[in-house]
């Protein structure tokens, strides 16, 4: 019964949160809701015995991330009116067709398998605690090889950065 | 049996979490759809990306096997990286345009 509750109160605050994002019209009250889906999202994480992602998804996801959503935020202008007339013609009817067949797809999946998805393999019969030390353990043996390559990926995703918000003629004119 | 003995012998499976990822993700696309700020754009991956990242950790626990959520981080590292370039380029076409709505985007020089 308390894992019910468990499972239900984040759930329903992810689906909150995830509908504050895509409709509210304060650019600051989408950052808010993300802000709930993915501290929500975390609960979830430590309910499937995935303890360090979930501290993990709070300090980069809800930390870092959320500053620099907000940073931008604060740059661009919350005030800004969002434009809401189509460019293509007939987008939000084309749009709400392929929602209707996604989610109908997903009722049908559901219902059809009387809630109950064929996964292939039944759950194990042991916990696998997702501790700091079995997944480095993991990642700096096996998985070594990735790990560097996303190394390089940030450097260079860090400087790419620097390189496009770097305003040349601003710099120019002042010196 | 009676419905409050049903309730209470209902057990948190896979197929539960899968099924939140699921919603997750399209309502994430949905929102991909319909707005035009760049920002709530980028909020909308963001969702789209989470949806990912649970269900790789219900599959570990459902297998028991630690390699799930050891993908959970490569995930986050590129969205922290996407995030990144992604806002700066935004920022860059704010100062050129003064919008950041993608429909005045219609223009590839730089």
């Amino acid at each position: 019964m308390f894992e019910v509750f468990l499972f239900f109160a984040p759930a329903s605050l992810i689906i909150l949160g995830a509908l504050i994002v895509i409709f509210a019209k304060n650019p600051v009250h989408n950052a808010m809701g993300l802000v709930m889906t993915l501290v929500s999202l975390a609960i979830i994480y430590i309910t499937l015995n995935a303890t360090f992602v979930a501290m993990v998804q709070m300090l980069v996801y809800a930390g870092a991330v959320m500053t620099l959503f907000l940073f931008v935020i604060m740059m661009i202008g919350v005030d800004k009116k969002e434009q809401t007339t189509d460019s293509i013609k007939g987008q939000t009817f084309l749009v709400s067709g392929v929602f209707l067949i996604l989610i109908s797809l997903l009722v049908y999946v559901a219902v059809s398998s009387d809630f109950k998805w064929d996964l292939w393999f039944p759950p194990v019969e042991y916990d696998v605690e997702g501790t700091p030390q079995l997944i480095a353990g993991t990642l700096f043996t096996a998985w070594i090889f990735p790990f560097e390559i996303i190394s390089i990926l940030l450097i260079v995703a860090t400087a790419a950065a620097i390189a496009l918000a770097y305003d040349t003629k601003k710099r120019n004119s002042n010196a | 049996m009676t419905r409050r003995k049903e309730i209470a012998m209902l057990e948190v499976t896979t197929d539960w979490y899968l099924s939140l990822a699921a919603i997750l993700f399209t309502i994430g696309f949905l929102g991909m759809m319909i707005r035009k700020n760049a920002l709530i754009m980028f909020m909308c991956i963001e969702l789209m990306l989470n949806a990912v990242n649970l269900t790789f950790i219900s599959a570990s626990k459902h297998f028991g096997q630690i390699e799930g959520q050891v993908f959970v981080f490569f995930v986050l590292v590129v969205a922290a990286a996407e995030v990144v370039v992604g806002l700066a380029i935004i920022v860059s076409i704010f100062r050129k345009q003064s919008s950041a709505s993608v429909d005045v985007l219609n223009v590839a020089r730089g």
